[in-house]
């Protein structure tokens, strides 16, 4: 096979089943969380807060008080990396095309200068974060293989997308394959794998603040 | 055919009326385009004046005659297309004058005199489907390129057709129809590919062969490295577009007149090796992105099978939404049925709970 058939199927059959794999799952998950069951609470509400919710979505991802000092490595190198991959998943324009092709909705690209600096950063934020979790006692025994599972398959497709965008190496048809793949390979397990944070994180927080401000600690 | 006078190639192209300069300049950018020094330049052209008229036999199979138009008729008169004239085209029987038992006679002949040494040009597919698919004279075109292969000295497959199958190999192919270097694996074979392929690229390679004896080196898809080394994308003019992401969005758009790049209209110059960009077509006069069309990627294997012309590179070639939507509703239906299986597992484990007395419970003594 060679690197275009390769990438034709990637185009095609393999980005079908990627999507239906991964849709099917982000839905069967959510509707599963959804209908657990919490029991109707009836305690009248300590404070009236409307948005707490809302609010905690945006708060919680702001790092609490003296935190940022204490573990600056986390939460720079998670913010470098969580907005660096956003602006290269939403800014680079043939990423666009594809969202285009998928959804009929798009929006003006980032020059490719800004996105390529926003993938160094990204990639160098996840090298970062995972010498950080190697070296710190603590994260490491806290660390699983689904974390070191989730952790590469995020990086893989940073890596290929950016190989092959420089051409790194000798074929950039098969490089943009494997790139175009390992992003299905993320999508298809998304929903099985602690990535699906990306969904499940908008739910939690949502909750969380919502019934701590009926508690009285509105956000 | 019209033979030239003169027996070698510098005798035949001062006959044509073309001048020392003219024909050094060729040398120059034979020489640039083979990676070579200033000073080879001389070297070239004292090969190539004095070599001797090669003999050419031109197969045509399941093809289109495009690629022999592009040589033949792309402009008149160049050096390349001289250059082609002086070698001893043997046999090509869309431009041999002659027909029938004497235009076979002169294969025929041709290939013993020159035995071990000719070179064999193959335009078109071979269909293994069925012999009599394609036949010329009776001879199906798998037979004939067999036994004239046997006594050639290098096999140049003209054209995507002879080089990897092409529009025949296309799905469903029903031919049968595969390239060149399938049926011919014991002879080196070069891959000059494109639909059609450049004029100057087939006469570079034919002027290697002359000029060193030898073929020029080749990629992984049997292609002259020299003239397929690099994509159609990262040579092209509109590039510098495509890095401030200024796209054309429609073919009459102000972004199509404005010349920016041709991504969002389907160009697969990214994927495609050639030397479009580059050599361009014409004399040099243009190539398709600078005519305002994209790539197709027609000098890359299976490009009739890669998708849509006109969708960018990045999206889907299939419908992708619809095994999407099938998937968001097979996953309600089976959220719902372990919502469902969840339920009834909490209900029996509340039915199945035995409150604990205090009679039930044992005090343990201590050891």
């Amino acid at each position: 096979m060679s690197g275009l058939e390769l990438l034709t199927w990637a185009r095609g059959p393999g980005l079908a089943l990627a999507l239906a794999i991964g849709l099917f799952g982000i839905v069967l998950r959510v509707f599963e969380i959804q209908a657990l069951g919490r029991k109707a609470d009836f305690a009248k509400a300590r404070a009236i807060t409307p948005g707490s919710g809302w609010r905690t979505i945006v708060s919680r991802s702001l790092p609490p008080p003296g935190m940022l000092k204490r573990a600056p490595l986390t939460y720079l190198g998670g913010y470098v990396f969580h907005i660096g991959l956003a602006i290269v998943v939403f800014g680079f324009a043939p990423h666009i095309e594809l969202i285009r092709g998928l959804f009929g909705i798009r929006w003006p690209g980032l020059p490719n200068l800004f996105v390529d600096a926003a993938t160094v950063a990204a990639i160098a934020a996840m090298l970062a974060v995972l010498v950080g979790r190697l070296t710190d006692p603590v994260k490491r025994l806290l660390s699983g293989f689904g974390d070191w599972l989730a952790w590469t398959l995020t990086f893989v497709p940073l890596l290929t997308g950016y190989a092959a965008f420089h051409h790194l190496m000798e074929n950039y048809t098969l490089l943009l394959a494997l790139h175009i793949l390992s992003v299905e390979l993320l999508l298809a397990v998304l929903p099985f794998t602690k990535l699906f944070h990306v969904v499940s994180l908008f739910m939690a927080r949502w909750y969380n603040g919502d019934i701590a401000a009926k508690k009285g600690v509105a956000a | 055919m019209k033979r030239p006078a003169a027996n070698n190639i510098g005798g035949a192209l001062s006959d044509a009326g073309i001048s020392r300069r003219d024909f050094l300049g060729f040398c120059a950018t034979l020489a640039a385009a083979y990676a070579l020094p200033t000073f080879s330049v001389g070297a070239i052209a004292a090969a190539l004046e004095k070599a001797s008229r090669a003999s050419v036999i031109w197969l045509s199979f399941q093809e289109c005659t495009g690629c022999t138009e592009s040589l033949t008729r792309s402009h008149t008169p160049t050096i390349e297309g001289l250059i082609l004239e002086q070698i001893s085209l043997d046999y090509h029987h869309t431009l041999q004058a002659a027909s029938g038992a004497a235009a076979e006679q002169a294969r025929d002949d041709a290939m013993r005199a020159n035995a071990g040494k000719y070179l064999l040009i193959v335009d078109g597919s071979v269909p293994l489907g069925n012999p009599g698919y394609s036949t010329i004279a009776g001879v199906s075109n798998v037979d004939m390129l067999r036994e004239a292969a046997k006594g050639a000295a290098a096999i140049i497959a003209v054209g995507t057709c002879a080089a990897y199958g092409g529009v025949a190999a296309a799905q469903p192919n029903p031919t049968g129809a595969v390239p060149v270097s399938q049926v011919i694996q014991d002879k080196p074979v070069v891959n000059v590919p494109g639909c059609p392929p450049i004029p100057v690229v087939i006469t570079g390679v034919l002027a290697h062969f002359l000029t060193f004896g030898s073929l020029p080196e080749l990629d992984d898809l049997g292609r002259p490295k020299i003239f397929y080394g690099e994509s159609i994308h990262d040579r092209c003019y509109r590039r510098p577009f495509y890095d401030q992401g200024k796209f054309a969005e429609n073919f009459d758009d102000e972004g199509a007149r404005k010349g920016w790049c041709l991504f969002k209209l389907g160009c697969k110059g990214p994927v495609t090796y050639n030397a479009c960009a580059t050599t361009k077509w014409n004399n040099g006069v243009s190539f398709p992105i600078q005519s305002g069309h994209g790539c197709l990627g027609c000098s890359q294997p299976g490009f009739w099978d890669a998708g849509p012309f006109y969708k960018a590179l990045s999206m889907p070639t299939t419908n992708a939404q619809k095994a999407a939507g099938i998937a968001a509703a097979a996953g309600v239906a089976a959220g719902a049925a372990m919502a469902y299986a969840n339920r009834r597992k909490k209900a029996a484990a509340k039915a199945a709970h035995a409150p604990v007395k205090v009679e039930d419970l044992v005090q343990e003594k201590k050891p």
